[in-house]
């Protein structure tokens, strides 16, 4: 079990719950690595919900695939990455009426990007469920060259695109699904502090 | 900050306006037409919005909101539709007997608290009654950019089915009207089903036809966010009570048919206020003492500030006791 | 009165100053010794004669070289004006508000002919005389907020108005204080606050977006906002920030007068008719310190605002490394008289510095 409590933050950094079943036509699910667990424990609380339930999972190296499998959901993907499954969501989410239901679970990258998708395809952020399970990596854009470097797990990290120097702030944003780094040695170039882990 | 703050004027700036048409429609409903007294041009506005028309009945002060119902586009002419409320407070019968074509009247900037979600992909709009009156101006608005609309009207009879001629000549494919006196309902949960993600839907009507939309839109799954509903509440009587104005340092009686509200301006005390429907929060007053029991019916504080006994919306609230407030 | 319009830059050799008639009318933020965030709005209805708050849309001495510096941003970066879709209609009001006011406030800078949706709009100090249909977008050579906003001083965010929130959901901004429109687009009025410190806490956005929702169309409102700024940069985004921050480390004794500038953002609320939406217009002045000290009352008052301002309030605004230098160049103007209250330099009854 690896629920990890952010420390309090800013109003634009995402507060996850804790999925829940919720009167729907269909329900969709999009999950990563431990988000696994999440999952079951929701089907767990209503017996209909995987009868109408469509799951595209992306495991991440971990080893759940099975398990949810057995749930027996009307639908079932293993997705090798997010970017190889992406299309198949669009699909789906285009092809999607009123009444969906949408449960995002496992890292914060996951959950953004799908929430994304999902508002594209007009679903209003606040419908959406999200429960944060596994890494607290995170999803960085430079501020600079807007590139994303993904799995964040220090502060400072040098962006992956342009190699500049970010320090890692807590403003998200939904529309990019990524938080913001911003140079640290603007003002005093090559002056980089040792990069410690998120949350240490 | 700077030199010269001007206060705003409570419920906004108004326009002189003289009344150009008065069109009955039906047993109930009458269409009232304005144009500028100055020969000018209106603002534009939002389907949704609506105007306070300012009445003046003898001694008495009456400003009622209407939903403007003219298509937006058209800035030579305003239009409202009142149905008589017989048993009303008297604002509707004033206009529908006092009004006549060539008044002088005065009526507030469009302020508009129903609007459209120009995101949605799909705009379904559940009208009953009178609360035909927004969709018309929203209709005209979205006509224009092409928007994907349908429109299902309930109506209690033919004879009573405002606008429903008009209607069901320019759009037949995209207005769905339903009699009540011929046992015909509006199949709510079958319409529901199937619309594309990103469908929004309005509800204007009695409060029962609003509470059921909201409560099957829920059921099946759609969205809080995504269903849209306006209610105008009207100011109810009750019973006479006493309330101290402590900044103004007087005491007023707040009669069995006027509002809170009402009785503050009647006391010539300037309050804040936009729609007088306890739906726009213009109006929240602090309370400073209350010795009784509030009514609250507003739409605008949350169940826990009602609770708290700190706060008050004199538009439509009332009070059972004394009371004292910051104003 | 005519205006006119310096040839200046805002960048590389920084030519930009302000003549005595601007310096005379710069919108001096703080109405007392102290700063604290407030929800300061007042209406938005005119101000003293020749004052920054008479017009709906200023149009001052800088209005050219600054509508040049846009365009210079919005080529390097095009990410800086965006739109989401459902903001056109949004976008047509601003036009119409803009061109409407602007012909009626400077009639002999701007010109506005209409007949029903053919328009005619003529804008004498940047040579432009366009005609055009109005609510067809393929008759303007950009979408019409950014049509008009590249030749309208300041930045705007055009606010969409849903479920009692404001939603940031289209914008022009290349003279920012520090923060990027491209992150920030489509977060609610919260969201985009989130980094400003303190003001959450006293409850101060929660009132101020009570105080925006109830905006109506004919009465508009107004605010002042300001921050900090080493040399006349208007672009200082953090897009670019890993550019222009080392600027910061140039201040000394010596250059600090003419390089520390105040920026003070005169903003503004207006609601949008058609779309009901909201817009947002944040105009940009800057003065330099040494400027500023040409009126003794803004001497005395700036040291003691900065001297005493919070220390979070410092380092949000960017200049809490550069506050010890400010102020030993400003302590040089306050030599402890009282001040009149308000924000004008009362220059003919304030005292001269005691020195
Ligand atoms: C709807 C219109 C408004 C928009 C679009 C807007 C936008 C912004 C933005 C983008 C920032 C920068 C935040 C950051 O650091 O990333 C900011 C800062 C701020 N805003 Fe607003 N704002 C609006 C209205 C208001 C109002 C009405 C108030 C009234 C109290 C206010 C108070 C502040 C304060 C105190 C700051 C910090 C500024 C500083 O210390 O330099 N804003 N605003
Ligand atoms: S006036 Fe709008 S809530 Fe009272």
């Amino acid at each position: 079990m690896s629920k990890f409590q952010f420390p309090e933050s800013i109003k634009s950094r995402p507060v996850y719950g804790t999925l829940e079943p919720r009167p729907g036509k269909a329900h969709l699910f999009v999950a990563d690595a431990e988000g696994a667990e999440a999952i079951i424990e929701v089907a767990a609380r209503d017996a209909g919900l995987m009868a109408k339930a469509h799951i595209i999972y992306i495991p991440k190296g971990a080893d759940f695939a099975d398990k949810l499998h057995a749930l027996n959901p009307a639908q079932f993907y293993e997705g090798p990455t997010y970017a190889a499954s992406v299309q198949r969501l669009r699909h789906v989410l285009e092809n999607a009426h009123q009444g969906l239901q949408v449960y995002l679970t496992g890292t914060e990258g996951l959950m953004g990007q799908a929430q994304n998708e999902a508002m594209q395809a007009g679903i209003p952020h606040t419908a959406i469920q999200t429960e944060h399970r596994g890494s607290v990596a995170r999803r960085m854009q430079c501020v600079h060259c807007k590139g994303i470097t993904e799995d964040v797990m220090t502060d400072p990290f040098v962006c992956s695109h342009c190699g500049l120097n970010l320090f890692v702030r807590d403003h998200y944003s939904r529309r990019l699904a990524a938080y913001q780094g911003v140079c640290i040695d603007a003002e005093d170039p090559g002056n980089v502090p040792e990069p410690v882990e998120l949350y240490k | 900050m700077s030199a010269a703050p001007q206060k705003a004027k409570p419920g906004g700036q108004q326009i002189p306006v003289v009344v150009s048409a008065v069109v009955p429609l039906n047993d109930l409903v009458t269409r009232f037409e304005f144009q500028r007294r100055d020969g000018g041009l209106f603002p534009p506005f939002s389907g949704g919005a609506h105007t306070v028309v300012e009445m003046k009945d003898g001694d008495l002060t009456r400003l009622n909101p209407y939903s403007l119902m003219s298509d937006p586009a058209d800035s030579s002419t305003y239009a409202i539709s009142v149905r008589r409320e017989d048993d009303g407070r008297g604002g509707s019968l004033f206009m529908h007997r006092n009004v006549t074509q060539g008044d002088e009247m005065m009526i507030s900037y469009p302020v508009n608290l129903f609007s459209l979600d120009l995101r949605a992909k799909k705009h379904m709009f559940f009208a009953g009654g009178i609360g035909i009156t927004p969709f018309m101006a929203m209709i005209a608005q979205l006509e224009q950019s092409n928007g994907n609309w349908e429109l299902h009207y309930a109506c209690r009879t033919e004879s009573l089915g405002t606008y429903v001629d008009v209607l069901s000549y320019k759009y037949p494919n995209k207005v769905h009207v339903y009699y009540d006196d011929q046992k015909q309902a509006i199949p709510l949960e079958d319409l529901l089903d199937g619309q594309p993600l990103g469908t929004n839907a309005y509800v204007c009507g009695p409060k029962g036809m609003i509470d059921w939309v909201h409560a099957t839109a829920q059921a099946a799954g759609w969205p809080d966010a995504q269903v849209h509903s306006e209610e105008f509440l009207k100011p109810e009587p009750g019973k006479e009570f006493e309330v101290r104005l402590c900044k103004s340092d007087k005491t007023i009686t707040v009669g069995e048919n006027e509002s809170l509200l009402e009785a503050i301006e009647r006391a010539g005390v300037e309050a804040p206020f936009l729609c007088r429907g306890g739906a726009c929060g213009q109006c929240e007053t602090d309370v400073v003492k209350a010795d009784g029991e509030f009514v609250h019916r507003d739409h605008w504080l949350d169940d826990e500030q009602h609770a708290s006994g700190e706060k008050i919306m004199p538009c439509v609230s009332r009070f059972l006791g004394t009371l004292e407030l910051d104003r | 009165m005519t205006i006119q319009f310096n040839d200046e830059t805002f960048r590389d050799d920084y030519s930009f100053r302000n003549s005595d008639w601007a310096i005379k009318r710069f919108p001096f933020p703080f109405h007392e010794d102290s700063y604290m965030y407030a929800v300061n709005m007042e209406q938005h209805r005119g101000g003293p004669e020749g004052s920054v708050y008479e017009k709906r849309f200023d149009v001052d001495e800088h209005y050219v070289s600054e509508m040049r510096d846009r365009a210079m941003v919005l080529a390097d970066d095009p990410l800086r004006c965006q739109s989401l879709p459902h903001m056109t209609l949004a976008g047509w009001d601003l036009l119409e508000l803009i061109m409407v006011s602007k012909s009626e406030d400077y009639p002999d800078l701007f010109e506005l002919h209409r007949d029903g949706n053919q328009w005619r709009w003529i804008n004498k100090p940047l040579g432009i005389d366009d005609s055009f249909t109005f609510l067809d977008e393929t008759t303007l050579p950009y979408g019409p907020m950014e049509y008009i906003t590249r030749q309208t001083q300041g930045d705007f965010c055009v606010l969409d108005q849903r479920d009692d929130m404001l939603w940031m959901d289209a914008g022009m901004v290349t003279t920012q204080a520090d923060w990027s429109l491209d992150f920030d687009i489509g977060m609610n009025f919260f969201e985009w606050h989130a980094p400003v410190p303190l003001a959450h806490e006293k409850g101060i956005f929660v009132r101020a977006l009570k105080f925006l929702l109830n905006i109506q169309q004919g009465a508009p409102a107004r605010r002042l906002n300001w921050t900090m700024t080493v040399n006349p940069l208007l672009d200082t985004s953090p897009e670019n920030y890993h550019k222009w921050g080392i600027q910061k480390t140039t201040l000394t004794p010596e250059n600090i007068g003419s390089k520390q500038h105040l920026r003070v953002e005169l903003q503004t609320f207006f609601r949008l008719p058609r779309s009901n939406a909201l817009v947002f217009p944040i105009r940009c002045y800057l003065c330099s310190f040494q400027d500023l000290m040409t009126m003794p009352k803004w001497g005395r008052r700036l040291h003691r605002v900065v001297r005493d301002l919070p220390e979070e309030l410092a380092t949000y605004k960017g200049f809490i490394d550069n506050r010890p230098m400010m102020l030993d160049y400003l302590s040089q103007f306050d030599d402890g008289q009282p001040t009149s209250p308000g924000v004008w330099p009362d220059f003919e009854t304030e005292p001269p510095l005691k020195t």
